[in-house]
């Protein structure tokens, strides 16, 4: 018997590449306020929360007890929830399952990151096995942009195509997006001539890190009724975490993890033709090679055929499938919040409050979460609590 | 509570702090580093049961979730898979200073290995690199039990 | 609450260092509970790791043990926190009805790195960390203010040492077997005043895993399932100054939620057997009064009366509690598993006669701010 739940309110930062007026705890409380505002709730109505951030970012041991300033976690259920750049992803999964339990009603999941406070790429550079890879592994941008020498080998993909994915998202966050960090407007000549910071990627072609937070009210069926006219029900998760050693992800031209998830997920809800009935999609693309290399693992196209489907133009907005109206993680990246940010915007986007983002008549969204050791984990949401 | 006018401004506060680890390579990184030390051989462990080599070799396989227990020398040679010329400095977390850059991250499948390992190539021109390419490691005199510097880097021996 | 019955347990034996890395570590013991529940890694259909970035000395900590606990093959997510949190979360996919089989693997190696400098990093990087507090000293503070405030003495804390040592012995597993004496731990090396060596645990390296099904699933495939009656979590404030550090508060209000979902009305006498996470002596006092045994400030009274020994009114921890045996995070799943294995009747010399109803418990952050109780029935 499974139980139905739905995203309520959701509320965010205003995020920036350093946020030098407020703590980490007060950057948690305003994405908190604005989530329950959102939802027109009080701390008093959140029956447990859910947390997560990557650790060595911010050098927190227990993130979840020093929160409870700022997350409203004092004398309540609380806890922490960390799985890398999945986070975000793997926390709203987590405020999913508290409210689906049954043991818990009303759910505040939150992400959030503070990069600014630390070196990014030598944190992340950690996830690698200390003795046999963490030496020329740089953080999260060599591998993915290694990965990409596959996939160019195998299919013949450039890196215009690349860039064509780069200008979509820094366009759509510039137009659209009052809360992106980055809201650039640029073209592929501009991405083409940007330097090489790992080749294939250039400085055009990878995600920031931002200093920001997200905030997501997860309810049960019956609560979320009574909260929210339109909630966005959540009617497909998936989690796959595949790898231990990050060289076996690297020389393959897939995304396995992400393909796995997908299947779970679309199983659950009810997808079978992914590319006619999602209406819009809000990916973790960290940088613009993954978004060329990454569209067959959700079964959007055909094998190899990135390349052909980000040129068609569908995934721009104003085309049948738009992918990251808000700009995604090119525009804005605080990492433990970042998976979130794609599930808060899917949801914003089903429930017809995602403004200058809004994809007319969207019904049904998938968000996806990605970490720099080549986790996946996906989200279907929709407006209908079904979709047959 | 009236706050002045003035803005202040945020102050920051700098925290550097070693926290240093002695992580524990295990009884698999053991072998697989004692072999590189004394044998200049690389060595993966064997699934008893599909047969799969695992290059560092590791306790279960992946597939089969069985323990593995018998090590097996693979290649000095192998294929290159995919790379990167990282050219952005960021801070070593093994020593705490900065990177040196460039370098070339190579994933390499070494021959008779069924799973992939990363190490880096003596070349920095992306031109001049590719997906495809031979490699051979080349294993440095002065050994120490540490994987990265007993095998000084790969080269490339054929494939443009 | 639906019914879910944990099938399977298994723990390594605790100790100072342990050579095998993360990954032999974690295989070794999913490997063990896999076989305690007769089931193969392919019956199980979603995993939860419990890892700390910080003790592991990594970011994404759990990648390191992915493919020892068969993380790959199936849903999976990583709980940060106490084992208890990760026993929670597994038993919440299972209660979502999309899993059938939860495996919860906790593991840590505290030899590889520095408890001061990782637990000093649960502190305020601007207003507190710089006082050198750790895990220790800030303890010391807590054990000082519940000592003044009840009149608690430092013998009274003592005995639950000498008890928790001593019932190690019949503990295979447990890191500090021993016989010892009030006065040994009176005379131990003061650590940070007034906590001395035999008033606190050990650091060890160790990992415990459970498995719980679904009710039918649970009694299809396993004889004796223990089932989940309660649970409950909750955390107190976080600076220091911002608590009574002496009071309980988080904890009454965790266990009285567990109580409320397993119908327990009177703790002492409903409850068989407790495993309470005793990081430090003066802890499993504070903790008895937390979960209701004792009015608060009475539980030294109760220990005096040997109300909590083997073969008492409620037997406190037989396993030797974590004083015997710390590997952090992995602490409050190994409660789970001792109390699973009482309930069973496998608990050999530590065993509790006819126990059919046990507590366990786990902690969370600094001096116990955050608490999360399970309650567990035949």
């Amino acid at each position: 018997m499974k139980r139905l739940v739905g995203i309520v309110g959701v509320g965010q930062t205003h995020h920036r590449s350093k946020n030098t007026d407020c703590n980490g705890q007060e950057l948690i409380s305003i994405a908190v306020k604005r989530a329950l505002e959102s939802a027109e709730l009080t701390m008093a109505d959140i029956d447990a929360i859910v947390i997560g951030n990557m650790d060595h970012f911010e050098s927190i041991n227990y993130v979840d007890m020093w929160s409870v300033d700022g997350s409203g976690g004092y004398m309540k259920p609380i806890m922490k929830v960390t799985t890398g750049g999945t986070t975000g992803s793997a926390i709203g999964h987590a405020g999913f399952y508290h409210a689906a339990s049954g043991l818990f009603d009303t759910v505040l999941v939150i992400g959030w990151e503070q990069n600014s406070e630390s070196d990014t790429t030598a944190a992340i550079s950690t996830c690698f096995d200390p003795i046999t890879e963490r030496e020329y592994s740089a953080g999260a941008i060599g591998p993915l942009a290694a990965h990409y020498t596959a996939y160019m080998t195998k299919y013949g993909a450039t890196e215009e195509d690349a860039a064509l994915v780069s200008v979509r998202d820094h366009n759509n966050a510039a137009l659209y997006n009052g809360y992106a960090h980055l809201r650039q407007t640029i073209t592929v000549e501009d991405v083409m001539k940007s330097a090489y910071i790992s080749y294939p990627i250039k400085l055009l072609d990878i995600c920031p890190r931002s200093d920001g937070a997200c905030a997501v009210i997860f309810a049960s069926e019956r609560k979320a009724r009574k909260i929210t006219e339109r909630p966005a029900w959540i009617l497909g998760v998936g989690d796959c975490h595949i790898l231990v050693h990050l060289a076996d992800g690297i020389g393959l031209a897939n995304l396995p993890s992400l393909e796995i998830a997908a299947r779970q997920a679309y199983e659950m809800a009810g997808i079978t033709d992914p590319f006619n009935q999602i209406d819009v999609a809000e990916l973790y693309i960290p940088a613009s090679t993954a978004g060329v290399s990454w569209m067959e693992a959700l079964g959007l196209c055909e094998e190899g055929g990135g390349p052909r489907l980000i040129r068609s133009g569908v995934t721009n907005m104003g085309g049948k499938l738009p992918i990251n109206p808000s700009g995604g993680v090119l525009a804005t990246n605080p990492i433990g919040a970042t998976g979130l940010l794609r599930i808060g915007e899917a949801a914003l986007q089903v429930m017809g409050k995602a403004e200058k983002k809004q994809v007319e008549g969207a019904k049904v969204a998938v968000a996806t979460g990605f970490g720099g050791c080549f986790w996946s984990d996906i989200t279907v949401l929709s407006s209908l609590p079904r979709l047959d | 509570m009236e706050q002045g006018k003035e803005a202040v401004k945020p102050l920051s506060v700098r925290y550097i702090a070693d926290m240093p680890y002695n992580y524990h390579a295990g009884y698999y990184y053991s072998r697989f580093l004692r072999e590189l030390r004394d044998n200049k051989r690389i060595v993966g462990v064997k699934c008893p049961k599909c047969g799969k080599i695992y290059v560092p070799p590791r306790i279960v396989c992946r597939d089969c979730f069985v323990k593995m227990e018998e090590f097996v020398p693979v290649s000095d040679k192998g294929t290159l898979l995919a790379f990167t010329v990282t050219n952005f400095a960021y801070t070593d977390t093994t020593t705490g200073e900065q990177k040196k850059i460039p370098f070339t991250a190579a994933f390499i499948k070494l021959d008779g290995a069924d799973s992939n390992i990363v190490h880096c190539l003596d070349e920095t021109d992306e031109k001049k690199i590719k997906a495809g390419m031979r490699l051979q490691a080349v294993f440095s005199d002065n050994r120490t039990g540490d994987y990265f510097h007993d095998i000084d880097h790969f080269r490339i021996i054929e494939g443009m | 609450m639906e019914k879910v019955g944990i099938i399977g347990v298994a723990q390594t034996k605790y100790q100072r260092y342990n050579p095998a890395s993360h990954a032999e570590l974690a295989y070794e013991v999913t490997s063990k509970a896999l076989e305690d529940a007769g089931l193969t890694i392919d019956d199980i259909d979603n995993t939860v790791t419990v890892c700390n970035d910080f003790w592991d000395g990594r970011t994404i900590s759990s990648m390191t043990i992915t493919e020892a606990t068969g993380s790959h093959k199936s849903p999976t997510t990583n709980v940060e926190g106490d084992g208890t949190y990760g026993a929670l979360m597994g038993l919440m996919r299972i209660l979502s009805g999309l899993h059938e089989i939860t495996l919860v693997v906790a593991q840590s190696k505290i030899s590889e790195g520095i408890p001061s400098v990782i637990t000093n990093a649960m502190f305020d990087p601007i207003y507190e960390r710089m006082l050198g507090l750790d895990a220790i000293n800030s303890a010391a503070l807590q054990m000082r203010s519940y000592m003044a405030k009840y009149g608690v003495t430092e013998e009274q804390c003592a005995k639950i040492s000498v008890k928790n040592h001593k019932n190690a012995k019949a503990n295979p597993y447990a890191h500090l077997a021993m016989d010892i004496t009030v006065d040994d731990v009176l005379k131990s090396r003061v650590l940070a005043d007034p906590i001395k060596l035999l008033d606190a645990s050990p650091i060890s390296d160790g990992a415990c895993a459970i498995i719980m099904a679904r009710e039918r699933t649970a009694k299809r495939k396993h004889g004796k399932p223990i089932w989940i009656k309660g649970v409950g979590h909750c955390a107190d404030a976080y600076h220091l100054g911002d608590r009574d550090l002496a009071e309980v508060d988080a904890l009454a209000s965790a266990a009285k939620r567990a109580y409320s979902m397993a119908g327990i009305r009177s703790p002492l006498k409903q409850i068989h057997v407790a495993e309470v996470y005793d990081a430090f002596s003066y802890m499993e006092l504070m903790w008895m009064e937390g979960l209701g045994f004792c009015d608060r400030g009475k539980a030294s009274a109760m220990v005096d009366s040997g109300l909590t020994e083997m073969n008492s009114a409620l037997p406190v921890n037989p396993s030797g509690g974590v004083l015997s045996a710390h590997a952090v995070q992995v602490a409050g799943l190994a409660r789970i598993a001792e109390a699973v294995l009482q309930l069973r009747g496998e608990a050999g010399g530590r065993q509790v006669d006819g126990a059919s109803t046990a507590l366990a418990h786990g902690i969370e952050g600094a001096c116990g701010q955050g608490h999360c109780v399970f309650i567990l029935g035949k």
